[in-house]
């Protein structure tokens, strides 16, 4: 088609040239033109037509039964699937044994000293205090649990994720074949990845860290093959020629070279696992995200608090230990390294010790549940009506659901079901390639197919609204943090620790505050995405070359002009990056709104898994893997070009 | 390539090596317990906790007997109510403390493949039906008959129900036929879910708060009654052909719920072997009245579970006494 666009507009260079994403959206919309009469003639122009569905629900009901009648009997469970389950479960279990003979005082010795010893007193100090408040809290023992859950996933995930990594750093087949999996994967909300594991494990430990593990694997594998394919050519030149074989390159250079990534790897696997070890309750994996999924199916909000603080601080705890791995330490000498890890384990031993493995004091905890659920009901009845202006959180709620939602879901609802897959592969197109399309395109149709419109057009108001408010919110604090340094330093902690939140503990205040239903979904949703989209945003502003700036100051623009026409189209890049990123998370968060009234798709998960309805709840997971692809292709713009073209 | 080959030689070292770790023997499907339970010497129970307040009631009960009265370790999952049977199937839970009646599971693992044994009655009766407020049925009497539901149906409408009048449907993991019966009786109404009970109570007060009318999902006992009398409408009376014709079909379900005495049930292996814990819960039987009043304790008085299993124990060694072996 290039040949042919190019050759018009050579022979008539006056008019005014159609940029190439226009072009492309012509293209799109002269297909559907075509399409559109027989579609709309032949099965109407309202939603998904149900003959050109596929029901799943006869098949996979079988399957299920199967399963559950084979299972105590099968050669496929009792020496395979058993075994790994088994495995799972005795490693889990060794672990979380481990960690209570431990007693309080040799884990929190245990873990501040580790801090310390990786990343420097700060972590240290980090992690002792949290310890001490998921004692304080009661919540020693599913704290625990986490924890040994935690550390059987995050090492199976780093293995693999390390082993795959290495197989695509190393060969350039498996990289290509195994980047767009793992591109994919990294924008599938984490409630598709249950449902497949439910149906081979059922419901329990064992398959909540195995989904853990598919969820978490893949960033480490990315890095990792990131990290060895960047090695820079002319090291890896000197190398080879010393007569290096393979094998010394890869351990001699490339790896320790690649160690940046690799650690950057680790570190993002560990938030991941957390934050599906959380999400993960919902299959039985218990701890604590056991406890907020109980203490929300009856709105407590107190108990969910209690049980979300320990996530959180774990949270902040593993992140700041592991993102400060190997920033210290270079500097001492071997024998004192050894000499201070032989102190730290002695202390941890000793701590132990003196307090007999006993798991926290019961005298020792302090219970916010009936405090914070006072507060709770005091804000919903001064907060929920009649604030004299601005309404309240339960008005702003109805508002946005009858005033956004509503509308948007039947504008979506009724869009022809034919033109969907047209204007999104025309969306995709304008920015993205043929690829991100032709992808995006048949996600949407897929949705169709397996005749889950309906609730997938209602997420999707959902997603799009939630990210329409989120880049609103986003760009303003990120001009805000862009224009002054103060601003920016009083943002940083905050987003640091908004970042690294699981994105369960979000759904607690947005309960109390905004009642369930669709709203307080979007709200969560909102909160989650903002800090990637503040970050991205304002590094873009920032970024815009100064002498571009300064000659648009010279010419007196004010400061809007300048916004406007030098700093937001400079940072195009980023703000479709931004826009991208909003997309993925708000959508993440949407899906598991299902458990606090969110309906649509996340509600059919929930409701597959509450009945036992794996076919339901499969059909909805791999709609909600679609809508997710479709969503983070149709947001994902060609790196090469896209500075140029608008230049 | 010499460094390709070893990769292959150490992979098929650690294949064999996996092999010989996990033995060659077969994997005991039925003994999945939690990696948690008996860790350290303790002795642990695990229940599975419903979401509904009631189902909650009895857990605490239980939960406190057992931690103070006979030393044990209680762990409480959150699993719903099908995949509960599941899970206590595999040994993942030990106890369901209150069924509603699953034939298909009872059938599946009970009777077929003898996982699961039949724990007794928990000495309450629940019923399922709609209900509405009785505000307005005081005002329209004759709403109380499911043939005058469609005149209603004008005054039911919501913002979600699209035009038609508005059924509240329950939990997802609730036993539920209201697809079928609207479907089946004809009637001008849609059925709505709140997306948890939590969540229909929040609505239910709210519309009683404005004095509106609605039509819900809901059973008994259930404290809520006492804060919102509700009168229940009459569906089509339920009858054994009904109940076998549903049981084949759910999707042609046209009669009333049935009456169901709430059952316990026990993994088989823990019915043998949990000594004086599974005796206790076997033992386990109270009234519509004492379940409620801890469920309401825990539900309006925002108590916590262990609080108001305390307060109760307090109050009715009577009736607990007689469950400890």
């Amino acid at each position: 088609m290039s040949t042919a666009t190019t050759a018009a507009t050579a022979t008539a260079p006056r008019r005014p040239r159609l940029s190439p994403a226009a072009r492309r959206v012509l293209l799109v919309a002269a297909a559907m033109a075509a399409v559109a009469p027989f579609a709309a003639a032949h099965w109407g122009s309202g939603m998904w037509p149900g003959a050109l569905t596929v029901h799943l629900d006869g098949p996979l009901g079988r399957v299920n039964d199967w399963i559950i009648d084979n299972r105590d009997s099968h050669w496929l469970f009792l020496y395979f699937f058993g075994h790994i389950s088994n495995a799972v479960v005795g490693a889990v279990r060794a672990v979380y044994v481990v960690l209570l003979a431990l007693g309080w005082a040799g884990v929190t010795a245990g873990a501040s000293l580790l801090a310390w010893r990786l990343a420097g007193v700060r972590a240290a100090v980090t992690a002792l205090a949290s310890f001490a408040v998921c004692g304080l809290l009661g919540m020693w023992v599913p704290t625990m649990r986490t924890l040994a859950l935690m550390v059987v996933a995050v090492a199976v995930s780093v293995a693999v994720g390390a082993l795959l990594g290495l197989a695509a750093g190393l060969s350039d087949r498996t990289f290509r074949a195994l980047r767009p999996v793992l591109d994919t994967m990294q924008a599938l909300p984490a409630f598709a990845y249950l449902l497949p594991v439910v149906l081979v494990f059922g419901i329990g430990v064992a398959p909540a860290v195995l989904a853990t593990v598919v969820y978490a694997a893949p960033p480490m594998a990315r890095l990792t093959a990131l990290g060895l394919r960047g090695t820079d050519k002319g090291v890896l030149e000197a190398v080879t020629s010393l007569g290096t074989t393979p094998r010394q390159r890869l351990l001699t250079a490339r790896l320790p070279l690649a160690r940046r990534e690799l650690l950057l790897g680790v570190n993002q696997s560990i938030m991941m696992a957390l934050s599906m070890a959380v999400i993960a309750s919902v299959i039985g994996a218990d701890g604590l995200g056991d406890r907020v999924y109980q203490a929300l199916s009856t709105v407590d909000v107190g108990a969910a608090l209690a049980a979300g603080v320990p996530i959180v601080l774990l949270a902040i705890t593993l992140d700041r230990t592991t993102s400060g791995l190997g920033q210290e330490g270079h500097n001492r000498t071997r024998t004192r390294a050894t000499a201070e890890w032989a102190t730290a384990a002695a202390a941890t031993a000793a701590a132990a010790w003196a307090a007999h493995g006993k798991t926290w004091p019961h005298g020792l905890t302090v219970h916010i549940e009936s405090a914070t659920n006072r507060a709770k009901d005091w804000l919903v009845d001064h907060l929920s009506h009649g604030i004299p202006g601005i309404g309240g959180t339960a008005d702003w709620a109805a508002h946005y659901t009858g005033w956004v939602l509503d509308p948007l879901r039947t504008a979506l609802q009724s869009t022809p079901w034919w033109a969907a897959p047209f204007v999104v592969a025309a969306l995709a197109w304008a920015i993205g390639t043929w690829r991100t399309a032709l992808t995006s395109a048949v996600s949407l149709a897929l949705i169709g197919v397996l005749g889950r419109w309906e609730p997938a057009m209602d997420t999707l108001s959902q997603v799009l609204a939630a990210v329409a408010v989120t880049l609103v919110l986003g760009i303003a604090i990120a001009v805000a943090a862009a224009r002054s340094r103060r601003v920016e330093r009083v943002l940083r902690p905050v987003l640091d620790v908004f970042q690294t939140m699981p994105q369960f503990v979000y759904l607690i205040p947005v309960v109390a505050l905004f009642g369930v239903g669709r709203a307080p979904a979007a709200a969560a949703a909102v909160v989650y995405a903002l800090p990637a989209v503040v970050r991205i945003v304002s590094q873009g502003l920032r970024q815009a070359d100064p002498a571009a700036l300064e000659s648009a100051r010279s010419l007196g623009a004010t400061g809007g002009q300048q916004l406007r026409q030098v700093q937001f189209p400079l940072a195009r890049a980023e703000l479709l990056l931004a826009v991208n990123q909003a997309v993925v998370l708000v959508l993440s968060v949407v899906i598991i709104g299902g458990l606090v009234g969110g309906g649509a798709l996340g509600y059919e998960v929930v409701f597959g898994l509450a009945q036992g309805d794996l076919a339901t709840g499969l059909t909805a997971g791999t709609a909600i893997a679609c809508l997710g692809l479709m969503l983070d292709r149709v947001t994902q713009p060609t790196k090469a070009p896209a500075h140029k073209e608008d230049a | 390539m010499t460094f390709r080959r070893k990769t292959a030689v150490a992979t098929a070292a650690l294949g064999l090596l996996t092999v010989a770790v996990t033995g060659c023997g077969a994997a005991d499907m039925t003994r999945q317990a939690s990696p948690y339970a008996n860790a350290a010497g303790a002795k642990t129970v695990t229940l599975s906790v419903q979401s509904w307040v009631g189902a909650r009631a009895n857990e605490a009960v239980a939960q406190y007997l057992l931690e103070h009265e006979l030393g044990y370790r209680v762990d409480t999952v959150q699993v719903d109510e099908i995949p509960a049977w599941d899970a206590l199937s595999q040994g993942r839970v030990d106890a369901i403390l209150e069924d509603w009646g699953h034939p298909d599971q009872e059938k599946r693992y009970v009777r077929d493949k003898k996982t699961v044994t039949d724990g007794g009655e928990l000495g309450v009766t629940g019923h399922i039906g709609w209900w509405v407020p009785k505000y307005f049925a005081d005002a329209h009497p004759d709403v109380l008959d499911w043939k005058n539901l469609n005149r209603y149906a004008s005054q039911l409408r919501t913002a979600e129900s699209g035009g038609k009048g508005q059924l509240l449907g329950g939990s997802p993991s609730y036993v539920t036929n209201d697809k079928a019966l609207v479907k089946n009786l004809n009637l001008d109404y849609q059925v709505v879910f709140a997306g948890s009970e939590a969540a229909q109570i929040t609505q239910i007060k709210q519309f009683a708060k404005d004095r509106k009318p609605f039509l819900t999902y809901w059973y008994e006992p259930q404290w809520l009654f006492n804060e919102v009398p509700m009168v229940e409408v009459k569906l089509p009376e339920h009858t054994d052909a009904c109940a076998e014709k549903g049981a084949a079909d759910p999707s042609t379900v046209d009669c009333a719920y049935p009456t169901t005495p709430l059952r316990k049930y026990l993994n088989a292996q823990f019915a043998q072997k949990g000594g004086k814990a599974a005796a206790l819960l076997r033992n386990f039987r109270w009234s519509k009245a004492d379940q409620n009043e801890v469920a309401q304790l825990m539900a309006e008085d925002r108590l916590s579970a262990d609080e108001a299993a305390k307060r109760w124990v307090k109050r009715h060694p009577d009736v607990w006494k007689a469950w400890l072996p």
